[in-house]
């Protein structure tokens, strides 16, 4: 399933215009201020915004926000908690082996569903973020800066994660970060994000 | 049935009590002494002329002034409402919004004790309706400001996880639940606190001031049930319509957050 972002734009910025291709990850670059954490929100639709995207055939004005926001997930660089321990944030249908085994891989022990959400570093919480968003089973990632606090390590671990899920489901990904060499290793083209559209990278 | 009459001197004497207070408060630099004395003269005006509208009032039976009367008061509760907040919905919604929950909370409550608990002939007789509505007003107002106050200040405060929850595919209801339960609690527990306490802690003021007035104490306890019951429903179905109303205004259709319709604070 393919995804389109039609004359999108917001608060001044854009309009941004793209063709993804199913399996696809796009790495999205810019100077900080420039709004990329904003194109994610409007792609998100949790920002107003003026022209549409489309997953395969829908609009995102066509389906129900909660909908949309499920099948098309952004994950921020900063994540939230709201209960008091980290299962709680999971519902009790999506703790199966599948998610034993992602935590296993990011190199979580078995029974941090029972840590404390106070107990957590940040790189452990933006993991965790990364792992209750592929909950949802989303068709598209959107991740705002997935691996500013993580050390070079975990970097990969998250890389390679992220890389495996949307293999494993077709997932597109849209990438924000800093780190041009991190956004050619995982993505199959780079942007530059400006004010008024986007620019393509070439590898050097 | 005689009232012994209060004279201007002995309302000197206890306004006596207030300046004293004042002037503790501008020995020991409290800084509050100019709000004692202003709310204190304030309150002295407004019940003067309360007294005289009243007087008026009872003189002359007629639903327009009774209506008009209920009207103004009910606006100047919506006002103090909407006033109260600390981050307020700006212009007119919020007004209106605060004065639809006053009106829920109390119009709707005061009418139905008037025309099926009370049955005074005829139903707007100004005696009963005036007091209750003011009474209600009052004591749901209350309720009412500290909910709509807690909601806007904690979706603001907590504007992040909330939009977290959206962005994971939660519905507005579901990533505002637990504020909009703490504000419906926030709202509810001085009137639970006060039937709690009702006549163990505390003799509520409308049933002292009837036994003052000379009526048995019994008559007195069973207009003081009344009302308590009458303001505890008013209050909860105001703070529940006020809560229900703010949180429409603070997610758009598409459900999202926003928060520009707030004022700011300074």
């Amino acid at each position: 399933m393919g995804f389109n972002l039609s004359q999108l734009s917001f608060l001044g910025n854009g309009p941004y215009s793209m063709d993804i291709g199913p399996g696809e990850c796009i790495g999205l670059t810019g100077r900080s201020g420039v709004g990329k954490t904003q194109l994610l929100r409007a792609v998100a639709d949790v920002i107003v915004h003026e022209g549409d995207c489309f997953l395969g055939d829908d609009a995102c004005s066509s389906v129900a926000a909660p909908e949309w926001r499920k099948r098309v997930a952004m994950v921020p660089a900063e994540s939230f908690w709201w209960h008091d321990t980290v299962g709680a944030h999971f519902d009790n249908k999506s703790q199966t082996a599948a998610l034993r085994i992602l935590l296993e891989n990011l190199g979580f022990d078995t029974d941090v569903m029972g840590w404390r959400i106070s107990r957590l570093s940040t790189g452990e919480r933006q993991r965790l973020a990364l792992v209750r968003s592929f909950m949802n089973h989303p068709r598209v990632l959107l991740l705002d800066e997935p691996t500013s606090a993580l050390d070079k390590e975990m970097v990969a671990v998250v890389e390679a994660m992220v890389l495996d899920f949307c293999v494993g489901t077709q997932c597109i990904c849209l990438w924000v970060g800093h780190d041009l060499e991190q956004l050619f290793r995982v993505a199959t083209r780079v942007y530059r994000v400006e004010k008024k559209g986007l620019t393509e990278e070439k590898r050097q | 049935m005689n009232v012994i009459s209060l004279s201007s001197f002995d309302l000197s004497l206890a306004a006596c009590l207030l300046l004293l207070l004042a002037a503790t408060s501008l020995r020991i630099g409290l800084g509050l002494e100019k709000r004692i004395v202003i709310s204190g003269v304030r309150m002295t005006v407004q019940l003067l002329l309360i007294g005289m509208v009243l007087k008026a009032l009872f003189a002359s039976i007629s639903l327009p002034f009774v209506g008009l009367m209920s009207l103004c008061m009910l606006l100047v509760a919506g006002y103090e409402v909407w006033a109260r907040q600390k981050r307020k919905l700006r212009g007119a919604p919020g007004y209106l919004i605060s004065t639809g929950s006053m009106l829920i909370s109390s119009f709707t409550v005061t009418i139905l004790a008037l025309t099926v608990m009370v049955g005074a002939d005829p139903w707007y007789m100004p005696q009963y309706a005036i007091p209750l509505l003011g009474m209600l007003l009052g004591n749901t107002m209350n309720g009412v400001a500290l909910a709509s106050d807690r909601l806007t200040t904690e979706i603001y405060n907590q504007r992040g996880m909330v939009e977290q929850r959206l962005l994971l595919g939660h519905t507005w209801q579901e990533a505002s639940g637990e504020i909009r339960r703490d504000c419906m609690r926030t709202g509810m527990i001085p009137i639970i606190n006060s039937m709690a306490a009702a006549g163990v802690v505390s003799l509520p003021g409308m049933m002292t001031g009837q036994i003052l007035g000379g009526s048995s104490p019994l008559d007195a306890v069973k207009y003081q049930i009344l009302v308590m019951f009458l303001i505890a429903a008013g209050t909860g179905f105001g703070v529940l319509s006020a809560i229900w109303l703010i949180s429409r205004r603070l997610f758009d259709d598409r459900q999202r957050l926003v928060l520009d319709c707030l004022s700011s604070v300074k």
